[in-house]
């Protein structure tokens, strides 16, 4: 199978270069039969790459040692579970997993497109298959899937414990699937620019593309957050780390994307911006691959380190040479049909809104990258740890949902004074009876008593808008509440699918903004021994320490620590902590002991419990105890966006994308073509 | 064949039963919970070498001021955590176990915490600390993205508000707009929803 997977891999680059040379050089322009080469050759990778993939699950489902991958990444008694998704658990895995799912959705975006963008298909095919010949080049020079072994080791080394988790495996393929689907944006800008068809017609082209993206990559990071809490057991789910950052930097320049690109449909304005975000977005997702490839930042993430880094600096450098230089050479042809006519408008918040996103992404990649940057110019190592990045970044974050809140109260080209006074009036007072409420609370935080007196002013707008357009519904259609609100929304599934996805962002900052309260402390116990811990909720947690028991599981030997839990002098029931010591089939321990956290998760807050580890091989044991407050609220915001997001790439239901509406001068005219429709 | 009264008498043992369970099941599970390996004096484990490295029992002097300010050292075996957290996660970490007892040291000889961290500093260098000092370069790190982003929106701001705009700020429709044919009473009913929306 080996062969066979490397003889596919052969057959893709070769497919690959003849796809890109074709196209890039134009010639199928004249010749209608080449144009149809091309998209057969995109096609023609997939099955290579699907071929490719399927040898490499196979030697993994028959524990085929021999193949340094199988052997590296699994062992005979790993769950079947972790051997199907051991395929993208190692780096050379990943570039595969990269590469087929690539391949798929550049045939998908083939097969999907509407004929009228045929223009632009033949350069998409080329861009494309740039991108995944130039993977398939990395596998078959830097880091071959199929590479063998001297020798046939009886036994794997195992999978990493940590990534022996649920989490991990659906985290890792969603935020591939965020950072892949970014291709095809690119690919679609590169071909407007290559073929000068510079209206918006490539926009419509990847209005699904863009959100499939950003969702997949909203997915992938929260899930990445929930891995993070219930795996790795210190005891939050957002550390700043590098690799962490660098899936967030092309999810905030997309979401600017998101947004700036309503002004180009509705206005014609932004057309530069617009090119530079897509092209921006996707080197931040190659620049996020080589950090996490590279090691040449510490990071978590240490498990898919590797020398390959440096070719995806070289990729990246060429292709950020290439993008920006096309751009600048059609630079005259894309001046905005008109322009910003006052400050006070709806262009002009999401004009703010993008800035403040983009300048978010500058910050965390400016944070990422300045220890090395520090010691380029000081010779001094320092460390960019969690205090920096709040310091940094939560007065900006707080910014923007400020602006979250205020985007959609302005009306587009102008607003009077009258039009702010009527549309802020109740938002603002959501915001600040949430403030009162907060400091007769007690809750004297600065940054999360803005945070969440912030999210009471954007609920008020996501309430409003609801409030009045179900209103309007009912009054001239004569519709019950609930058809009413339905249909508000499946009518205008962009615009109020928008909305949940800003409920959901305001969910995030305020489960956010719950961590500055956590309470945490560690103990060592004898069974029977007791420690408390109090809320900020007021309760009070008692823990005795029951003992620990051992036993075999199916790769593993458990350590576990069982805790009685109090909630205020009652009952909670048990909780435990594990210690894992992951063995092979021959009970050989393959890693490290492993730690699994006990968590009971609740509305208000989360009892996480770590156990360290025993005294001198007593059942004697050392304890952390958190109290996380709102954590739960982060899983229901995560699905709250999700379901937003999923609204508004809904199928139908919106504007044609064939006929975009543009905001017309003129309040009557506007009526009446409303009116007409 | 069950008589009336046979049927009345196994009825109420059995209600007894019923009523007697759970309380009966609450000592057996009393009982279960005091037999618990450990309760009282402290067992052994079977393996210990499968909990993980042997661990010291938590210093009764690791109290929340220590806890702080360990919060405020890298560890540095890698783990891009602080000391504090470092050592009470990763447990295979041997280097915040070791940095915890040069705090506590430290703490000892009765230094304040910002003397922890300057003697932190002196021995390892700046990197000892979470985040670099606000002083000299580090500043560029603090206030760079905050100034750009401030002066980046101020400069947009000046700039739409000075600008000639394009088109005519007129509110009245352009010439070539269709012949609005509606009564005034629909007019203004139009009027009304729109600004109810407001788009």
């Amino acid at each position: 199978m080996t062969l066979l997977g490397q003889f596919a891999l052969w057959a893709a680059l070769v497919i690959g270069l003849w796809c890109v040379l074709l196209s890039f050089s134009g010639r199928w322009q004249g010749r209608p039969d080449l144009s149809g080469t091309v998209v057969r050759s995109v096609y023609a990778i997939f099955g290579c790459l699907v071929v490719a993939s399927l040898a490499l699950w196979k030697g993994l489902i028959s524990h085929d040692f021999n193949m340094e991958y199988v052997w590296a990444y699994t062992s005979r008694n790993l769950p079947a579970s972790y051997i199907f998704s051991a395929f993208w658990a190692g780096q050379k895995g990943s570039l595969l997993f990269w590469a087929v799912v690539l391949s798929l959705f550049a045939s998908a975006a083939q097969l999907l497109t509407a004929r009228r963008y045929a223009h632009l298909m033949p350069y998409v095919a080329g861009v494309t298959s740039a991108v995944v010949t130039f993977f398939v080049s990395v596998m078959l020079f830097a880091a071959d899937p199929f590479e063998r072994l001297g020798f046939t080791p009886a036994d794997g080394r195992g999978l990493n414990p940590q990534l022996q988790n649920v989490g991990m495996v659906i985290h890792p393929p969603m935020l591939y699937l965020g950072y892949i689907s970014l291709t095809i944006p690119f690919a679609f800008a590169i071909a407007a620019l290559l073929s000068r068809r510079l209206d918006t017609g490539w926009i419509h082209a990847i209005r699904k593309w863009t959100l499939v993206s950003w969702l997949f990559l909203a997915i992938g990071i929260t899930l990445g957050m929930w891995w993070a809490y219930v795996e790795l057991g210190w005891g939050g789910y957002w550390a700043w780390d590098p690799v962490e950052n660098a899936s967030l930097l092309p999810w905030l320049t997309m979401t600017a994307f998101l947004h700036s690109v309503m002004i180009q449909e509705k206005r014609g304005m932004l057309k530069r911006w617009n090119f530079g975000l897509v092209i921006g977005t996707f080197l931040l997702s190659i620049f996020g691959t080589f950090i996490t490839r590279s090691g040449v930042i510490a990071s978590v993430h240490s498990f898919t380190q590797s020398n390959v880094g440096y070719f995806f600096l070289a990729f990246l450098a060429v292709t950020a040479i290439l993008a920006f230089t096309l751009l600048y050479t059609r630079w005259p042809l894309l001046e905005a049909d008109v322009e910003l006519e006052s400050v006070l408008s709806r262009e002009a918040a999401f004009l703010f809104n993008n800035l403040l996103l983009v300048g978010i992404a500058f910050s965390v990649l400016w944070g990422t990258l300045f220890p090395i940057l520090s010691e380029l110019v000081r010779g001094t190592k320092i460390t960019v740890g969690v205090p920096f990045f709040n310091r940094v970044n939560v007065p900006l974050g707080l910014l923007l949902l400020a602006l979250t809140g205020i985007g959609p109260l302005i009306a587009w080209r102008k607003a009077s004074a009258g039009n702010l006074k009527r549309q802020f009036i109740a938002p603002v007072s959501a915001g600040l009876v949430t403030l009162m409420v907060l400091l007769a609370a007690g809750v004297r935080d600065f940054h999360a008593t803005v945070a969440i007196a912030l999210a009471g002013f954007v609920a008020g707008t996501i309430g409003q808008e609801f409030y009045r357009g179900v209103r309007a519904r009912r009054r001239m259609h004569g519709e019950s509440l609930p058809l009413a609100f339905a249909r508000l929304i499946g009518r205008n599934r962009r615009r109020y699918g928008g909305y949940i996805v800003h409920l959901g962002v305001l969910i995030y900052f305020v489960a956010f903004a719950g961590m500055a309260f956590k309470r945490e402390r560690e103990a060592t116990l004898k069974p029977g021994e007791s420690v408390e811990l109090s809320s900020p909720f007021g309760h009070t947690y008692r823990f005795t320490h029951l003992g620990i028991s051992q036993y075999e599981a199916l790769n593993r030997i458990v350590s576990a620590a069982t805790v009685q839990v109090e909630k205020d002098g009652r009952s909670a029931g048990l909780m435990t902590s594990e210690k894992r010591q992951h063995v092979d089939s021959f009970k050989r321990p393959t890693f490290e002991p492993s730690t699994e956290v006990g968590i009971r998760s609740g509305l208000q807050e989360d009892v996480y419990i770590v156990y360290a580890g025993s005294v001198n091989g007593t059942e004697e044991a050392v304890y952390r105890f958190n109290i996380n407050p709102l954590v739960w609220w982060v899983w229901f915001g995560g699905f709250v966006l999700a379901f937003g997001g999923l609204i508004t790439m809904w199928p139908g239901g919106g504007v044609s994308s064939s006929a975009p509406r543009r905001a017309q001068p003129g309040y009557e005219v506007t009526l009446a073509g409303a009116a007409a429709e | 064949m069950t008589t009336r009264r046979e049927f009345v008498c196994l009825s109420l043992t059995a209600a007894v039963g019923v009523v007697a369970a759970p309380s009966l099941g609450a000592a057996n599970l009393q009982t279960a919970q005091d037999s618990l390996a450990g309760r009282g004096a402290t067992g052994t484990l079977r393996d210990p070498s499968a909990a993980g490295r042997p661990r010291q029992p938590t210093d009764r002097r690791d109290d929340a001021e220590i806890q702080a300010v360990e919060q405020r050292l890298a560890c540095s075996c890698g783990c891009t955590l602080d000391v504090f957290t470092c050592r009470t996660t990763d447990f295979t970490c041997t280097y915040s176990p070791e940095l915890h007892r040069e705090v506590l040291a430290l703490r000892d000889d009765g230094k304040t915490a910002q003397q922890i961290l300057d003697t932190f500093v002196a021995k390892y260098g700046e990197k000892a600390l979470m985040a670099p000092k606000p002083e000299g370069f580090n500043l560029a790190g603090y206030l760079l993205p905050g100034t750009l982003i401030l002066g980046a929106g101020a400069g947009l701001a000046l700039f739409i508000a000075n600008r000639k705009t394009a088109v005519s700020l007129s509110p009245a429709a352009p010439a070539d707009s269709p012949e609005v044919q509606a009564s005034p009473e629909e007019l203004d009913r139009l009027r009304r929803a729109l600004a109810d929306i407001e788009d």
